[in-house]
């Protein structure tokens, strides 16, 4: 391979040394290295027109007031001004919020403890592996019709443990409070054994003669999680959360589906400009557009908090 | 560490099954019982009278099986369609050196931290322009955009694990990249490309946002968009929701059980290297 990079070199068209995009032009000369572009170019053109094009286009939406299909006039930050008046907006915004540090906390704690304990040798661990991925394996929209049947009062074996242990006794179903702790616990269900799996993966790269040499030095348990475990996991651990927080910041069909669109979140608010009020539809653009950077805050809040490089992963 | 594992350790795997098995286990009883029994307080564990109908129901709604339908069409689409661009791109960056490979990693990884609600007002925009929406192609075309990178890194990893000698040996004897890729690596990776497929056909299954955004009509809705609706439909038939969202489930259960080793291996390559 070496040598036919070589070869390539070659063929260096003088006048495009020192551009950017020569080492493109050199490497389309070379047989091998041109097969790699036609290879990646139908992924690569896919991704460009379908998420980065739309993505542009939802930015200037956003500053325009668009109605489908008719007309659409230049605003400025209109929407965005009007967007964070909208009590809408701000009940999804909260709930987006609460779900997402409730669910997140409880499913990166309970996770951790769940790899750390079943981080050993024991009979059964690929039975164990496929239970855990069962409920993730699942749509979120089928998981969230199965809970409510559960939450369902009457019928529902969740609505009569609750009423039973004097928890709740009133329809989980319609109230708002007590979807959303009724949502966070799904959530919890169906990522936890998940996020352990991802966590036990990380903690089995760490070799067992760290700890030995630890335990050696008189090192205890304790220390020896928050001195060796943590740091070394801390790769595996901001890929987990961030992943699992950018999930939850979008959170859209667990709201949908279990609750009968009583529940706001973000997303569901812009899915209500899109699909069913096309008056909203510009406020929509708005809060796409937040999203985004939203989105984009927390991937760098994380990256950056953990002190990880981002291309390590 | 202690790395035996005791008693306590078992309550505890016992515990953590069950929890998560419950909700599965409960649901499947909901849909064979009868609907008096349904309504018994308290509940009894087992269920007490067996009984299909509530499958007989599902089985023969047309809203049902037309859903059913359209999940397979959309699905088998998008895998189709990710396994080929996909194990292009993926047999590039798995084998071959050239300067943009970091950047199409870059952008792929950048694809999975997309939220995918930010783009469905410009798509439905254009969909409906084009006069695609409601057609099969509104879901289709999105969901081979955010399958396509779990696709391409489940075979990068596949495609690195293969012994490269033989791809050597064939470059040897006159062979061209293409044809080192087509006729050596590709029948070679039928087992990764089979895996790999199943994954990305799960991913499709499941999804929701754009079908639901994209496709106002049952002619072309899937089994995730038609079965939450079925309760304002089944209104107080739960043990028909149930059914349905029983038999949508069962399939992934068991192709989770078989793939379980492979998902997990490809899952958190990226994660812990």
């Amino acid at each position: 391979m070496a040598k036919s990079a070589t070869a390539g070199t070659a063929h260096v068209p003088q006048g495009s040394r020192g551009m950017p995009w020569s080492p493109i032009f050199r490497e389309l000369g070379d047989p091998e290295k041109r097969t790699a572009y036609y290879m990646v170019m139908p992924a690569l053109l896919l991704i460009l027109i379908i998420a980065f094009t739309p993505i542009v286009y939802s930015f200037v939406l956003s500053f325009q007031e668009t109605i489908p299909g008719q007309s659409s006039t230049w605003v400025g930050f209109d929407n965005y001004v009007n967007m964070f008046q909208d009590p809408d907006f701000l009940t999804g915004l909260t709930n987006t919020a609460v779900f997402t540090v409730a669910s997140v906390s409880f499913e990166f704690s309970l996770g951790l403890w769940l790899a750390t304990a079943l981080n050993r040798g024991f009979r059964g661990q690929g039975t164990m592996r496929s239970i855990a991925l069962m409920p993730w394996a699942f749509p979120t929209v089928i998981s969230a019709v199965m809970w409510r049947l559960m939450y369902q009062d009457g019928v529902g074996i969740m609505a009569y443990i609750a009423e039973t242990i004097g928890l709740y006794t009133k329809p989980i179903l319609t109230s708002e409070g007590a979807l959303m702790v009724a949502a966070i616990l799904v959530d919890v269900w169906k990522t936890t054994p998940f996020m352990a799996i991802l966590l036990l993966a990380g903690l089995q790269t760490i070799p067992e003669d760290v700890y030995e040499a630890a335990r050696v030095d008189g090192a205890t348990p304790k220390q020896s999680f928050w001195r060796i475990t943590f740091p070394l996991l801390k790769g595996s651990i901001l890929v987990a959360l961030l992943f699992r927080t950018l999930d939850a910041w979008r959170i859209y069909d667990l709201f949908w589906a279990m609750s009968d669109r009583q529940l706001d979140s973000l997303s569901t608010y812009v899915f209500t400009g899109v699909r069913i009020s096309q008056l909203d539809f510009s406020l929509g653009m708005a809060a796409s557009v937040f999203i985004f950077l939203s989105s984009l805050a927390i991937a760098f809040i994380f990256i950056g908090a953990l002190g990880v490089r981002a291309n390590k992963a | 560490m202690e790395k035996k594992a005791g008693i306590k350790f078992y309550l505890g795997m016992v515990v953590f099954v069950f929890l998560t098995l419950f909700p599965l286990l409960w649901v499947l009883k909901m849909s064979v019982i009868t609907a008096s029994e349904l309504q018994q307080l308290p509940p009894k564990i087992l269920p007490q009278d067996i009984t299909f109908g509530n499958y007989d129901t599902i089985f023969s709604d047309t809203r049902f099986q037309r859903g059913v339908a359209n999940s397979v069409v959309i699905a088998g689409f998008t895998t189709l369609i990710c396994l080929v661009f996909g194990s292009f791109c993926a047999y590039a960056l798995a084998r071959l050196d050239f300067f943009l490979k970091t950047p199409v990693l870059s952008l792929t990884l950048a694809i999975a931290f997309f939220p995918a609600v930010a783009i469905i007002g410009p798509l439905f925009l254009q969909f409906t322009s084009m006069g695609i929406i409601n057609t099969y192609w509104a879901a289709i075309i999105p969901d081979v955009l955010f399958a396509l990178p779990l696709t391409i890194y489940l075979l990068v990893a596949y495609f690195r694990e293969l012994p490269v000698d033989l791809e050597q040996a064939a470059k040897v004897d006159g062979a061209t990249t293409w044809q080192a890729f087509t006729k050596v690596t590709v029948p070679l990776s039928m087992p990764g490309v089979v895996t790999t497929g199943l994954l990305t056909f799960i991913f499709a299954w499941n999804e929701f946002l754009f079908a639901n955004t994209f496709l106002g009509t049952p002619l072309t809705q899937p089994a995730t968009v038609v079965i939450p609706n079925f309760a304002t439909i089944y209104t107080t038939d739960y043990g028909a929701q149930a059914a349905a969202a029983l038999v949508v489930t069962v399939p992934l259960v068991i192709l989770v059980m078989i793939f379980q080793r492979r998902i997990v291996s490809g899952l958190t390559a990226g994660a812990v290297k």
